[in-house]
C-alpha cells in the first residue's frame, strides 16, 4: 500500500493531465507554447499577490496569470511576429515575481516549491482544486471542441461558419490560465508549459485525427506523472522536473516507429 | 434580393488604408468576380464581407442567418494536426457519412474519406475544400483565389464545376481571382478593385474599361506583371494627394456611361 502522500500526488497529477492533454494539442497546433510559457511565468507574480494579500492561493494565482494571457493576446493577436513582445513579458513577469516573493518572510525557502512544484507536497484540498480546474477546463473545451477546432484550422472558415475566431481565442486563453493555476504546485511555473508540449507532441506520430491526438496526450501525460514520482522516490529526484524527463523520454519514444517504418 | 451589401466600405491595417470607399453588393445567384492587382485590397474585402475585418468606416450588412460557404486562398494546415479528410468535411458541422461522401462524389473526389489533409494534391485539395463549404448547404459561395497553386486544366475544371453547381443549387457565388480571361466568360459581374471599385460591369463592360486596361494591360502574363508594376508606382502617389480621387471620379463618370450591366450594379447597391 503506497503512502498517502504518493497517492495525493499521483491523484493531482493524473487530474492535471486531464486538462493538459488537449489542451496541450490546442498549444501546439496554433503554436502558442511560448504563449504558455510567459503566461505560466506570470504564476510567480500571481503566487506573491496571493501570499501577501491573503487571497485563497489558487484565486491570487488565478487572477494574475489571466491578466497576463489577456495581455499578452491583445498585444499580440494569434502569436504571429510575438516573440519579442513574449519574451519580454514572459521573464519580466518572472523577474518581478521573485522580487515580489522574496519581500514576503518566511517564503523564499518555499520557492522553489513554486519554480519547480512539490507534488509530494499536496494536500487534499489542493487535489480537490486540480480536479476541479482540470475538469473545467475539460469541459470548456469538450464544449467548444468543433468551434476551437475550426477556428485553429482557418479564422476566416469559422468566421464564415459563424464562429468568431477571437472568441475562441479568449477561450483558449482562459482555459491556460486555470491550468497554469492548479499546476503551479505540481510541475512548478518553470515547467508547466512543458507538461503542456511535450505529451502533446508525443501523440502527433500515431494520432490520425484531431481527437485521437488529444487523447493520447492524456495518456502520454498520464505516464509521465506516474514515471516522474516512480523516479523521484527511487532517486530521490525533484518530482516537477522528474515528470517532465518522463514525458520527453515518451516523447523519444515516440519517433521511433516511424524512423523503423 | 441582396445576400451581401458593403456601403463605403473603409478598412486599415494600422496607419495604411486598404480599402477606401468600397460599395457593393451582391444579389441571390450571382456570380460576381473580383479582380486587381496583388494588394489591391481583394482578400479584405472578402474577409470585411464575412465580418472578419472590421470597417473602420461604413458599413457591411450581410442576409439575416444567411449561409455561407468560404473556401480560402490557402489552407496551412498545421504538420502537427492530424486530420482527415473526412474530419475535415465535418467542420465546424458535422456532417454524416452519406453527406460527405455525395459532397466528395459531387466536386470529383470521391472515395477520399480516409485520406489524410496533407496527402492530397493541390487540385483534390482544393475540391475538398469546396466539398466542405457546400456542405452547409449555402446560399453564398465566397472563393478567394480558389485555382492557386493548379495547372491550367485544373483551373478551366473547377471553374466549370462551380458554374455546375450553381446552376444544379443556385447559390450566388463571389470569387477573387487571377485568371482573368477564365473568369471573365464565366461570371455575371466583374468588379475591377484597387483598393478602391475602379470599375464595375459585366465581363465585356469591364474588360474594355480604360481603368481595367490599365492595371492588366490586354497582353500575356510577363506583360500584366509589368503593368501590374508600374500601376502600383503610380497609385502610391495617388493615395496622397486629390490625384486619388480624381482617378475614383473617373471611375465613376466611366461606370455611368456605361451600358444597361451597370444600372444592375447600382439597383444592387442601392437594394
Amino acid at each position: 500500500m503506497p503512502d498517502d502522500f504518493l497517492v495525493r500526488a499521483a491523484l493531482a497529477g493524473l487530474g492535471l493531465t486531464l486538462a493538459t492533454g488537449p489542451l496541450g494539442a490546442f498549444v501546439v497546433w496554433r503554436r502558442m507554447a511560448f504563449f504558455g510559457d510567459a503566461t505560466a511565468h506570470a504564476a510567480i507574480l500571481g503566487v506573491a499577490l496571493a501570499l501577501a494579500t491573503d487571497l485563497p492561493f489558487y484565486l491570487g494565482t488565478l487572477a494574475v496569470v489571466l491578466a497576463m494571457g489577456l495581455g499578452v493576446s491583445a498585444l499580440t493577436g494569434r502569436g504571429r511576429a510575438a516573440d519579442t513582445v513574449l519574451g519580454v513579458l514572459a521573464h519580466s513577469a518572472l523577474a518581478f515575481g521573485l522580487i515580489a516573493v522574496s519581500f514576503l518572510p518566511g517564503v523564499r525557502t518555499d520557492l522553489s516549491a513554486y519554480l519547480f512544484g512539490d507534488v509530494l507536497a499536496v494536500t487534499l484540498t489542493d487535489v480537490v482544486w486540480v480536479w476541479a480546474g482540470a475538469l473545467a477546463v475539460l469541459a470548456l473545451l469538450l464544449w467548444r471542441w468543433q468551434a476551437l477546432l475550426t477556428a485553429t484550422v482557418d479564422e476566416a472558415l469559422a468566421q464564415a461558419s459563424g464562429i468568431d475566431p477571437r472568441r475562441e481565442g479568449l477561450l483558449l486563453t482562459l482555459a491556460l490560465a486555470l491550468v497554469v493555476a492548479v499546476a503551479v504546485k505540481i510541475v512548478g511555473a518553470l515547467l508547466i508549459a512543458a507538461l503542456l508540449i511535450i505529451p502533446a507532441a508525443a501523440a502527433r506520430g500515431p494520432a490520425r485525427s484531431p481527437e485521437a491526438m488529444a487523447a493520447l496526450a492524456v495518456l502520454a501525460g498520464a505516464f509521465s506523472v506516474l514515471g516522474g514520482l516512480w523516479l523521484s522516490l527511487r532517486l530521490d529526484t525533484p518530482a516537477g522536473p522528474s515528470i517532465v524527463a518522463a514525458a520527453a523520454a515518451i516523447f523519444a519514444l515516440s519517433l521511433i516507429p516511424r524512423r523503423s517504418g | 434580393m441582396t445576400l451581401i451589401a458593403a456601403r463605403g466600405l473603409t478598412v486599415r491595417h494600422g496607419g495604411q488604408t486598404v480599402l477606401a470607399g468600397v460599395d457593393f453588393a451582391i444579389a441571390k445567384g450571382e456570380i460576381v468576380t473580383v479582380v486587381g492587382p496583388n494588394g489591391s485590397g481583394k482578400s479584405t474585402l472578402l474577409k470585411a464581407l464575412i465580418g472578419l475585418e472590421k470597417a473602420a468606416e461604413g458599413q457591411v450588412t450581410r442576409a439575416p442567418g444567411l449561409r455561407i460557404g468560404y473556401v480560402p486562398q490557402r489552407l496551412h494546415l498545421d504538420p502537427r494536426l492530424p486530420m482527415t479528410v473526412r474530419r475535415f468535411l465535418s467542420l465546424p458541422a458535422r456532417a454524416s457519412d452519406a453527406d460527405a461522401a455525395a459532397a466528395l462524389t459531387r466536386v470529383g473526389v470521391p472515395g477520399l474519406e480516409a485520406r489524410a489533409m496533407s496527402a492530397l494534391s493541390g487540385g483534390q485539395f482544393q475540391r475538398v475544400l469546396l466539398a466542405r463549404a457546400l456542405l452547409a448547404r449555402p446560399e453564398i459561395l465566397i472563393l478567394d483565389e480558389p485555382t492557386q497553386g493548379l495547372d491550367q486544366p485544373g483551373v478551366a475544371a473547377f471553374y466549370r464545376l462551380i458554374e455546375e453547381v450553381r446552376g444544379e443549387t443556385g447559390v450566388a457565388v463571389l470569387m477573387v481571382s487571377h485568371d482573368l480571361h477564365v473568369v471573365m466568360s464565366a461570371t455575371d459581374r466583374v468588379v475591377c478593385l484597387n483598393g478602391h471599385v475602379c470599375c464595375e460591369g459585366t465581363p465585356r463592360v469591364v474588360s474594355a474599361a480604360p481603368e481595367y486596361r490599365a492595371l492588366f494591360g490586354l497582353g500575356t502574363g510577363g506583360a500584366l506583371a509589368l503593368y501590374r508594376h508600374v500601376h502600383d508606382h503610380d497609385h502610391d502617389h495617388q493615395h496622397d494627394g486629390p490625384a486619388h480621387d480624381h482617378a475614383r471620379d473617373h471611375g465613376h463618370a466611366h461606370a455611368h456611361g456605361g451600358d444597361h450591366a451597370h444600372s444592375h450594379h447600382h439597383e444592387g447597391t442601392n437594394a
